[in-house]
């Protein structure tokens, strides 16, 4: 910080620099759309599909649980648990029961008295989840 | 205070303290739900507290920008606010959007909330941190363009410096990437890669342009070190801030269905993030080790001093300790993170606004600095909620690395739940940690009222 080194010249750097690197952000992430179609199989998302994120979002599933590890840290992985719970009647089954009024002294998932339907899509999409490509993550079935 | 129109900061910053108060409350509900698992429910499930506890984390960080930014542009620009009635209008929209989205996170069930707020209009609700009804969002929108138009035509009306120029970049930017908030794509891998747009782009990003800003203002005013040389590091730092943090949002893109190679960006680019932080540290401690005149605020020093070294440990450290792919295929979602999120968020950002308060507030009530007794509370409160964080930091840790290893490399991998009830030790000690800074905090608003000899006036 000597004195040939001046304010101007440190405040071109800073806006160079930051150009400089958000256009190579922009390309990398260019380059992530052309490649993602592959990873994560869009082609299959249905309408049931589409239905299930929208209800893990309106019942903040993430604010407990981790999914593809972000989230919350108090309950379990939800990105593998169609294979930890063993496939959609596992998932259906543990949601439905789950007590209203809690497990005395234990952490308790919510009842939310999905319909059937409603059950079907977020298992559908739990599902679909399991398949994306996140280059093996987790490290086992344990989440 | 210099200018008259300064004092809206004041609003802002005392709804900040008490939505910090909010916060604390609630991270001590989760802390106690972590451990004793029915606490409270069905009434508060863990999810409604986490929202609060982040939600108001976020909204009292915006009140301390938003005031240290009234309280900062007038005094560079060496001219009155624009308009102290659009920000005092502001304030109180903000304020009661902000209340009124707390309550309905309380009152009603969350699908219940989306449903009446217009989330089927568009989806944009129950993605971490973002997790406000679109009117809420809205109104964020409509709060900070009123916020932004403000201070910049003041900035355009006066003096133009280095730091009013790093703040507003730092400020339109946080706008800027909010605005990816709004988009929501049904493909899960999408809605993540721009998820963090806003919330990588936020932290370790245009929010650090913030930092700098108002680090560098209280630094000038304490230390009288020449201009020249506090802004010449203040561009030396954002540079290094962006160029390591803008493709170091790559150590998000690891395990989201993004390609492989993002390990290699997000690796190597984020192991650079400590580098500003560490440069920010030393920054502090070379300009007050300078200083030209003895400030007789000693307590706005500290935070000064304080919000360099935490951010280091918080955001640089403990960033590092979890970034590198190798590592973090093992730690990515566990405690680790929560105990990074903890430090970095308090030493980066709260202690920031703190020393913008703590500088800044005395001179609004009519004296340089706060009597000795009220300086030395404030002292109290700053090492308290401090070191509090550093433990509650480490018992996270500790309660991370038991869980990477009892659930991810052991050779008999246990549930999330089985491994949950092994560690609780350590939860139980991060709650009465947070019990200590519950304290601090408590001696910190009672500063306010302490009376004693006064310091001399303001000039």
């Amino acid at each position: 910080m000597s004195g040939a080194f001046t304010k101007s010249m440190a405040r071109n750097i800073f806006y160079g620099g930051t150009v400089f690197f958000f256009l190579l952000f922009l390309a990398l992430s260019f380059d992530t759309h052309q490649a993602l179609p592959k990873r994560d199989h869009r082609a299959e998302i249905t309408p049931q599909i589409a239905h299930g994120k929208k209800l893990v979002e309106v019942n903040n599933c993430i604010g407990c649980h981790t999914l593809m590890g972000e989230g919350a840290y108090f309950a379990p992985e939800l990105g593998n648990a169609i294979a930890r719970l063993g496939g959609r009647e596992g998932i259906k089954g543990f949601i439905k029961s789950r007590p209203a009024e809690g497990i005395p002294g234990r952490r308790s998932m919510p009842q939310f008295n999905f319909s059937d339907d409603d059950l079907e899509a977020i298992a559908a999409y739990l599902e679909h989840v399991n398949k994306i490509d996140d280059a093996n993550w987790p490290p086992n079935i344990q989440g | 205070m210099p200018f008259q129109s300064q004092g809206v900061a004041k609003y802002y910053f005392m709804a900040a303290i008490a939505l910090f108060a909010g916060q604390i409350l609630f991270g001590l509900i989760m802390g106690l739900q972590y451990v004793w698992g029915d606490f409270l429910f069905p009434a508060i499930p863990f999810n409604v507290a986490r929202m609060v506890h982040t939600n108001l984390l976020i909204v009292w960080l915006l009140f301390g920008f938003m005031g240290g930014a009234y309280y900062l542009i007038p005094e560079e620009s060496e001219t009155e606010l624009y308009s102290t009635k659009l920000a005092m209008l502001l304030f109180w929209v903000f304020l009661i959007a902000g209340a009124l989205t707390i309550v309905g996170y309380l009152a009603v069930p969350y699908a219940t909330l989306a449903k009446y707020t217009g989330n089927d209009l568009l989806e944009t609700m129950g993605r971490e941190f973002l997790e406000q009804p679109l009117i809420t969002k809205v109104g964020i929108v409509i709060v900070a363009l009123g916020f932004l138009f403000n201070i910049t035509m003041t900035v355009l009306k006066g003096r133009k410096t280095a730091i009013s120029t790093v703040l507003l970049l730092g400020l339109w930017g946080l706008a800027v990437f909010f605005l990816f908030s709004f988009y929501n794509p049904v493909n899960v891998v999408e809605d993540k890669f721009f998820w963090w747009w806003t919330v990588h782009l936020w932290v370790e990003g245009v929010w650090e342009l913030i930092l700098g800003a108002l680090l560098a203002f209280v630094l000038i005013k304490v230390t009288g070190v020449d201009r020249e040389v506090i802004e010449k590091w203040l561009y030396v730092i954002i540079t290094l801030t962006l160029v390591t943090g803008v493709i170091g949002t790559g150590h998000h893109y690891f395990w989201i269905g993004t390609p492989e190679y993002w390990q290699w960006w997000g690796s190597i680019f984020s192991a650079l993030e400590p580098i500003p932080f560490f440069a920010m540290t030393v920054f502090a401690f070379n300009m007050v080790n300078r200083r030209r005149r003895e400030h007789p605020n000693r307590a706005a020093t500290l935070w000064a001093l304080g919000t360099g070294v935490m951010a280091f440990l918080g955001a640089g450290v403990w960033g590092f300790l979890h970034t590198l792919a190798p590592v973090n295929y093992y730690t990515h979602g566990t405690q680790i993170t929560a105990a990074h999120g903890h430090m970095a968020f308090y030493g980066a950002y709260a202690m920031v606004v703190l020393c913008m308060i703590s500088y800044a507030m005395p001179i609004m009530r009519g004296r340089a600095a706060n009597s000795n007794k009220a300086q030395v509370l404030e002292m109290w409160s700053f090492w308290l909620m401090t070191i509090a964080m550093v433990f509650i930091t480490l018992f996270l840790t500790a309660a991370g690395i038991l869980q990477v290893w009892l659930q991810r490399v052991s050779d008999t991998p246990l549930p999330f739940m089985v491994v949950q009830d092994k560690i609780s030790l350590f939860y139980w000690m991060r709650e009465w940690t947070g019990v200590v800074f519950l304290i601090g905090l408590v001696l910190y608003i009672l500063s306010f009222f302490v009376k004693g000899e006064e310091q001399a006036k303001a000039a």
